[in-house]
């Protein structure tokens, strides 16, 4: 297994007295996908936050290629990796292609603006947006909006890429394609840290998944090893059952 | 092509208003006088240029120093619009209507009153950008939240705001002596009567740098527009920016106010009109906006002083006649679009 990209050390993160992430440890390793799961207000939102070095915790810390990630400008660090968040808002009715091409920002004066017309439309075609192009961003639908900011995030081109509930607002298909697309990236050597909030979802998609409770990691594996029907049923206090499909779970909540 | 079009068109437009204010008013001048004028003073000898002093001295003690003025704090005050609504990610932000302008004009009042203003043009300047900024850091540390800000939130730091600056300037005229007094009532109208070259020279510096500044930074507002926390991601500096952006305002919106007073609504109008004529992205858009706030102000300019003959009235009231109803109808399209007052 090659070198961690991202090494977190001892996280923890309290805001306003309450804990909310609770001494993580955690390493992403590039050509893996890792999902990071658990019910909601788990913490893994604030995660993804801290590892992509946007929130600083309260203690520990996020090395980035054995670099502490609090000494990256904001540029080195979109120059490493690139973070799809949930806010899809845009405040002026920009075209679809002018966004995706914001995604190349970081790399304006350096020798990869050579490569900015292939990456656009690579990025374009693969979120199943070049149909979209012309259109304004701000006429789109909710689903359409997300695939445009994926490709965006995916036209930035980084070794580390981390996904804030990808599927979130998209048809099954298009669930899909962003599965393929995560498990793409990986296969290209690229480290891929996702949160999703449907289990069969984590359990097709990742090599290891870290499984989160009220702040703390509860466990961190290959997904058949995490995904037991005993360690979800505690965590989401509901009952489940786990069926091995292919070698992959599907969990099932017991009804 | 589009931008094209639209580029030769102020251009023309630019053009043909210098003509037509230097030709027109109480002291008529000739359009080949104007041009023989212009040539003299190049260089070129031509029999164009006025023979009678009276007319030369129209054109480059009055008329001349007003044209240019207008068209730089046109483009001043359009190129701050533009700004401000980049950095407020938000079409309605206009340095008018938040109390940018205010601020400053109850800097600059202050600096009237308090003899500050026979140190020199510079000291009224630096006090107008001073008030301006603090309007500026003030309007916008208040009305954002969560990198966002809400269109209920600013408007009603914009009343607040205009309020206390209305009141200081209230303040300021009682305890003036009469001729004082004059002087910023003219604030509250704004006015382009009586500009003089080394006023403009102020201005000329100021507007130049900023206007420049803005559509270096053009790009990176493009990114704003994603919201504070993407474009962070995609490696922008949002801090630095936002400081940056905040003194480019107060500097563009306080050297404009300075000299010729409150006009208000230049900054919400150009910018608005150019993002559906070019789009949205903002090197275009501040280029067009410097450009057609020069076009604005001046027509403005030419229609105060003509309209009634013999009595020049205030720009100030003129822009705010037109610009008020248009911010109302950008009010009601923004609460229609997104069905409150989100």
């Amino acid at each position: 297994m090659s070198d961690p990209v991202i090494r977190a050390e001892a996280l923890s993160v309290v805001l306003d007295g309450r804990t909310v992430l609770d001494d993580i440890s955690l390493e992403v390793v590039p050509g893996e996908v890792l999902a990071l799961v658990g019910p909601n207000g788990a913490g893994k939102s604030t995660l993804l936050s801290v590892l992509s070095g946007e929130r600083v915790p309260t203690s520990g810390q996020v090395l980035v290629d054995d670099r502490d990630v609090r000494t990256f400008s904001p540029l080195e660090l979109a120059r490493r990796r690139s973070v799809l968040t949930q806010d899809n808002s845009l405040s002026f009715p920009f075209r679809v292609i002018d966004v995706i091409t914001m995604g190349r920002a970081p790399w304006t004066r350096t020798d990869e603006i050579a490569r900015d017309g292939e990456a656009i439309t690579s990025a374009a075609s693969r979120a199943d947006v070049t149909h979209l192009a012309g259109r304004r961003f701000t006429e789109l639908s909710g689903g359409e909006r997300a695939r445009v900011s994926l490709a965006r995030v995916l036209a930035q081109d980084t070794a580390i890429v981390f996904l804030d509930e990808p599927t979130a607002a998209l048809d099954l298909r298009h669930q899909e394609d962003v599965l393929r697309i995560a498990r793409d990236l990986a296969l290209a050597g690229r480290a891929v840290v996702v949160v999703v909030h449907d289990l069969s979802l984590a359990g097709a998609v990742a090599d290891r998944v870290a499984l989160l409770s009220a702040g703390r990691l509860v466990a961190v594996g290959a997904p058949s090893v995490v995904l037991t029907a005993d360690a979800i049923s505690n965590v989401y206090g509901l009952p489940v059952r786990v069926v091995d499909m292919d070698g992959r779970p599907l969990i099932v909540p017991q009804r | 092509m589009r931008r094209a079009i639209v580029g030769a068109a102020l251009g023309a437009l630019l053009v043909g208003g210098i003509l037509l204010s230097a030709v027109l008013g109480q002291f008529p001048v000739s359009p080949t006088e104007v041009v023989g004028s212009l040539l003299r003073a190049v260089g070129v000898a031509n029999d164009w240029a006025p023979a009678d002093p009276i007319a030369e001295s129209t054109l480059w003690v009055i008329r001349f120093p007003r044209i240019v003025m207008a068209i730089l704090v046109g483009a001043a005050l359009a190129a701050a619009g533009a700004v401000m609504q980049a950095i407020f990610g938000n079409p309605l932000a206009e340095p008018g209507v938040v109390g940018v302008s205010a601020g400053a004009a109850l800097g600059a009042a202050t600096a009237i009153v308090l003899g500050v203003a026979a140190v020199g043009d510079y000291a009224v300047a630096a006090l107008a950008f001073a008030g301006g900024l603090l309007a500026t850091l003030l309007v916008y540390f208040v009305s954002r939240a969560n990198g966002r800000t809400e269109v209920v939130t600013l408007l009603l730091t914009g009343i607040a705001v205009n309020a206390f600056a209305g009141a200081g300037l209230a303040f300021v005229l009682f305890v003036a002596n009469p001729a004082s007094r004059e002087q910023i009532v003219f604030w509250q109208l704004g006015d382009l009567n009586g500009s003089l070259w080394h006023e403009v020279v102020v201005v000329a510096g100021v507007c130049v740098v900023g206007v420049v500044a803005a559509v270096l930074l053009g790009r990176r507002y493009d990114l704003l527009a994603l919201g504070e926390r993407n474009a962070r991601h995609l490696g922008l500096d949002v801090e630095r920016l936002r400081i940056a952006s905040i003194v480019l305002v107060a500097l563009l919106t306080g050297v404009a106010v300075a000299f010729v007073g409150i006009i208000a609504f230049v900054g919400l109008v150009v910018p608005h009109i150019m993002r559906m004529l070019l789009g949205p992205r903002h090197r275009g858009l501040i280029v067009a906006s410097a450009f057609g706030g020069a076009v604005l102000i001046l027509a403005a300019d030419l229609l105060a002083r003509t309209i009634v003959p013999g009595a020049g009235l205030p720009i100030g009231m003129l822009t705010s006649l037109v610009g008020g109803p248009f911010f109302f109808f950008l009010l009601w399209r923004q609460r229609r679009r997104s069905g409150g007052w989100a």
